[in-house]
């Protein structure tokens, strides 16, 4: 299921395009030494994805500067010539986010790798976007911190994606998200420009900038360094696996969790499905039998986690569950989590094609949410693996398809975004962590109405007027900055009457 | 007000049934205000915001009053919109640990709905009987901001109102969420300058079974540096560590510690170890906890650094005779001055040692002579990207004029 997507908009006389990427690639080639540009069609067709494989989209050029000097320049050069630019960092996105345009310049940051300082005094490091997440943590841990958002894809993915897609992971639950850890950035503007937004120190004066920046999915510009809190390692940490009958049990002790004031770190689900898929890929040895296993972590001070986790075992064994294993040291705590966090690719092996959903409920919707969604799959034939960050009510359902069955990707993809308009229907997102991108543009106005998301634009507007920065992504319908009056000389008279609006 | 014509008047009544002139007690920083709506309904405030765009009036939001001499006054306020009746907590969703509330809601008055259900937001009430919106206008933070952040870090939806009467959403009622752009923090802070705030969800966080303070007294800048350091790469998980010292007497430390008693009792004992034989511990918070060191007619700063200037900033204070209160575990301390003319001074030092550590220096409150001497925001980086946020969401600055930074 590829879709080769097309970019929509009137079509342009060729000349002028390509004189436009003419003058950019010259550009770029004064710029960026040698092998950082790259125009031989085979080898652009390396990029034509992210990690969402089902849309592809060569660019036009490809461009991996050194240093921010080199991006800014790359991205001035597009800014005079209109030609439009995608960021792009590990490549992991998946949404779409940092898929190519194909008459664009995708920047590709995977050289921009240093880690430009780590204060532990200041709980704070600065780092270049392709800087790969857990390569934060591993420079932090010697001085006792890390780096505390971490995706399941931290091994690969890059800190300037996160800063993109506002990543969150497991640990969101307690830590939050990349936003709650990025305190300032060094952004070039879709003019080209380099600013400092944010800061080292909290609470930097005037608009929240960075705020709107993180999450914004490359559509405002291109960060080239972030300064990330650092946070204290903690004394203890207790991962704690449970097997309950059904996901029902399961959920009520999140439930009850909750209720009794206990924050842990982490409260990750799997259901019968996504277990068995788990056991086939890598033996992780869950409770057999268990319609349902929670993953819960606690940390914190010592003292303070022995009192949680009495409480916590206490509320799972009252819930149901027929099981529970602690571990305590490094080693068993990876086991535990090597079942839930291979469990997107493990559902490779009971399964020739899968959709990663990624949607929001209120916790407290779950049993609702999953009943419906069995019903989904009941009615459907379409079998549904379930995953998710239960504490935070983030669902990760896996749709499960075999492309080679006529009308079966077709099936599936209907599946999936029924289960999307289950979580807007109890109130919830249609995306928790992996971002609309190219994929869920369409369902955006399901969940805001037009003004919401004309009033969103205006941020857009500010930032990027001619829709340069990651054209086609978030917004079903560009808006037209254009639109914006300025001052007005005078009223408008169906205005004066009280009969129109101002704009 | 001579500014005022009539049929402004009859345009405001029509949108809003509660509409009065403006009396001198609803001045705005000393400048007077024209009319005072107050609207009940978030249709309501749009229909006034319609009205006074359609006879292009200047707008001053208000939540209960208790900031409104915070950053610059106004250059003009038509008409002040009057949040206090919007006063309802609309859902305390407390499985979710959610709650939605209108902007005008007490933030006392959404902790007493909330704490019924063992819940709070996590937000200090700085002053007395601020509101909600107020509290996010001026992004105001006390001493809990160690534990989980800031209204940035807790606000996750969010229903305002445009300069064109627009009524526009974001984020939701998940924590999780990370769907369109994050208006909620672009409005943060941001003075009623881009848009009134109606309603505001928030994420909460349990009331801890217990809280313990443990203080210690600090002679010098440099014990309170090494101290500090000691509590923030410990391991004894502070909900807050703050620095109190007055103008005239000696400094004091104090670590809050939350949670369950044997939790608690642990923590604490480990606090003791790290801040020597002096310390203290009290079941009550601290004389001035959560509060400003600045008194009516003094000057209210905020200084901001990265944790290793604390010594720097405290010594540079204390040289400039500012009594200082605020979170020395986050690098957010408030400076109070008392004698305007030595503000210029005091400040230019504060802002220079602030920035050298990274942070600024703002003048959060003053009196109008002292606001008319000083840089009051001092420099922002990026005001030319905020000034085109502003011209997108406001083109013709009608909304609080001149009161944030650069003019905006």
């Amino acid at each position: 299921m590829v879709t080769e997507v097309q970019h929509s908009g009137s079509p342009r006389p060729a000349g002028p395009r390509e004189g436009a990427l003419a003058a950019v690639t010259a550009r770029a080639r004064e710029l960026v030494p040698g092998p950082g540009v790259i125009t031989d069609r085979a080898k652009l067709r390396t990029y034509e994805c992210d990690g969402l494989a089902h849309y592809r989209v060569t660019p036009a050029l490809v461009v991996i500067p050194e240093d921010a000097a080199q991006l800014a320049g790359v991205v001035r050069a597009c800014a005079e010539h209109g030609v439009p630019y995608v960021a792009r960092g590990s490549g992991t996105g998946l949404s779409g986010g940092a898929l190519p345009h194909a008459d664009g310049v995708l920047v590709v940051t995977s050289r921009m790798r240093a880690i430009r300082e780590v204060r532990p005094e200041d709980q704070r490091a600065v780092v270049e976007p392709g800087v790969i997440n857990l390569d934060v943590t591993r420079a932090a841990t010697p001085h006792g911190y890390y780096y505390a958002p971490d995706p399941s894809s931290q091994q690969v993915c890059s800190i300037g994606g996160n800063v993109a897609e506002n990543s969150g992971g497991a640990h969101c639950l307690k830590y939050g998200f990349t936003t709650n850890h990025v305190l300032g950035a060094e952004l070039v503007t879709p003019q080209g420009e380099l600013v400092e937004i944010g800061g080292a120190a909290p609470d930097a004066p005037g608009y929240d900038l960075l705020g709107a920046v993180v999450g914004s999915e490359g559509t405002l510009g291109v960060v080239t360094s972030s300064t990330v809190r650092l946070v204290r390692l903690p004394e203890e940490v207790r991962t704690i696996l449970v097997g309950f009958e059904s996901t029902d049990q399961a959920g009520a002790a999140v439930s009850a969790i909750i209720a009794a004031g206990v924050l842990p770190a982490a409260i990750e689900m799997m259901d019968a499905l996504a277990i068995e898929a788990a056991e086939a890929a890598v033996h992780c040895n869950y409770p057999a039998g268990a319609g349902a296993v929670l993953v819960i972590e606690l940390d914190g001070a010592a003292v303070e986690v022995a009192e949680e986790y009495a409480e916590v075992e206490r509320l799972c064994r009252e819930a149901g569950a027929f099981e529970q294993r602690l571990a305590t040291d490094p080693v068993d705590r990876a086991l535990i989590w090597k079942g839930r966090k291979s469990a997107f690719a493990a559902v490779g092996r009971i399964s020739p094609d899968y959709i990663v959903q990624d949607g929001v409920i209120p916790r407290t919707a779950l049993p609702e949410v999953l009943k419906a969604i069995a019903d989904l799959s009941g009615t459907s034939g379409v079998r549904v693996a379930n995953v998710f960050h239960a504490g935070d009510g983030n669902l990760h359902p896996l749709v499960l398809f075999d492309e080679s069955v006529e009308g079966a990707a077709e099936a599936a993809e209907e599946v999936s975004g029924a289960i999307l308009d289950l979580c807007i229907q109890h109130g919830g997102s249609i995306t928790g962590e992996h971002g609309v991108g190219m994929d869920k543009a369409k369902y955006m106005p399901k969940m805001y109405a037009a003004d919401d998301l004309d009033t969103m634009q205006l941020v857009r507007c500010a930032f990027d007027p001619d829709g340069i920065s990651n054209p086609g992504k978030i917004f079903p319908t560009p808006r037209l900055c254009g639109e914006v009056p300025g001052r007005r000389k005078g009223v408008h008279p169906l205005q004066e009457a009280g009969l129109a609006e101002a704009f | 007000m001579s500014t005022l014509t009539g049929t402004a008047h009859d345009a405001l009544s029509s949108a809003c049934e509660d509409v009065r002139e403006g009396r001198p007690d609803d001045a705005v920083d000393g400048v007077p205000v024209g009319l005072v709506a107050r609207p009940g309904t978030t249709e309501q405030v749009a229909e006034v915001m319609r009205a006074a765009a359609a006879h292009r009036l200047t707008v001053v939001p208000r939540g209960r009053g208790t900031k409104l001499t915070w950053g610059l006054p106004p250059t003009s306020a038509d008409v002040l919109v009057d949040l206090s009746a919007m006063d309802r907590v609309l859902d305390h969703a407390a499985g979710d640990l959610i709650v939605e509330a209108q902007a005008g809601t007490r933030l006392a008055d959404l902790q007493e709905v909330v704490g019924q259900g063992g819940q709070r937001l996590v937000i200090d009430e700085t002053v007395p009987g601020a509101s909600v919106g107020g509290a996010l206008a001026s992004n105001a933070s006390g001493p809990q901001r160690m534990l989980v952040g800031t209204a940035r870090d807790l606000l996750i939806g969010i229903t305002v109102v445009r300069a064109d009467g627009v009524v526009a959403k974001a984020g939701g009622r998940v924590v999780k969420n990370v769907a369109g752009y994050d208006l909620g923090k672009l409005m943060i802070g941001s003075f009623g300058t881009l848009a009134v705030v109606t309603e505001a969800l928030f994420r909460l966080h349990p009331v801890p079974e217990v809280r313990r303070w443990v203080s210690v007294p600090v002679a010098d800048p440099a014990r309170a540096h090494d101290l500090a350091q000691a509590v923030v790469h410990g391991q004894t998980v502070p909900g807050a560590l703050e620095v109190d010292w007055p103008a005239d007497g000696p400094g004091r430390l104090t670590v809050e510690y939350g949670g369950r008693p044997d939790g608690v009792e642990g923590r604490v004992g480990t606090a003791r170890a790290l801040l020597g034989g002096d310390a203290s511990v009290s079941a009550d918070e601290p004389d001035g906890w959560s509060s400003y060191p600045w008194r009516a007619g003094e000057t209210g700063l905020k200084l901001t650094f990265v944790l290793s200037g604390l010594r720097d900033v405290l010594a540079a204070a204390r040289d400039v005779g500012a009594a200082v209160r605020g979170s020395a575990g986050t690098g957010v301390v408030y400076a109070a001055l008392g004698t305007p003319d030595d503000v210029p001074a005091a400040l230019d030092r504060l802002r220079a040692v602030c920035a050298r550590h990274r942070g600024s220096a703002v003048v959060v409150d003053a009196p109008a002579e002292v606001k008319r001497a000083v840089d009051v925001w001092g420099p922002v980086p990026g005001l030319d990207l905020m000034r085109r946020v502003k011209d997108q969401f406001d083109p013709e600055h009608r909304l609080a004029p001149g009161r944030f930074v650069g003019g905006i």
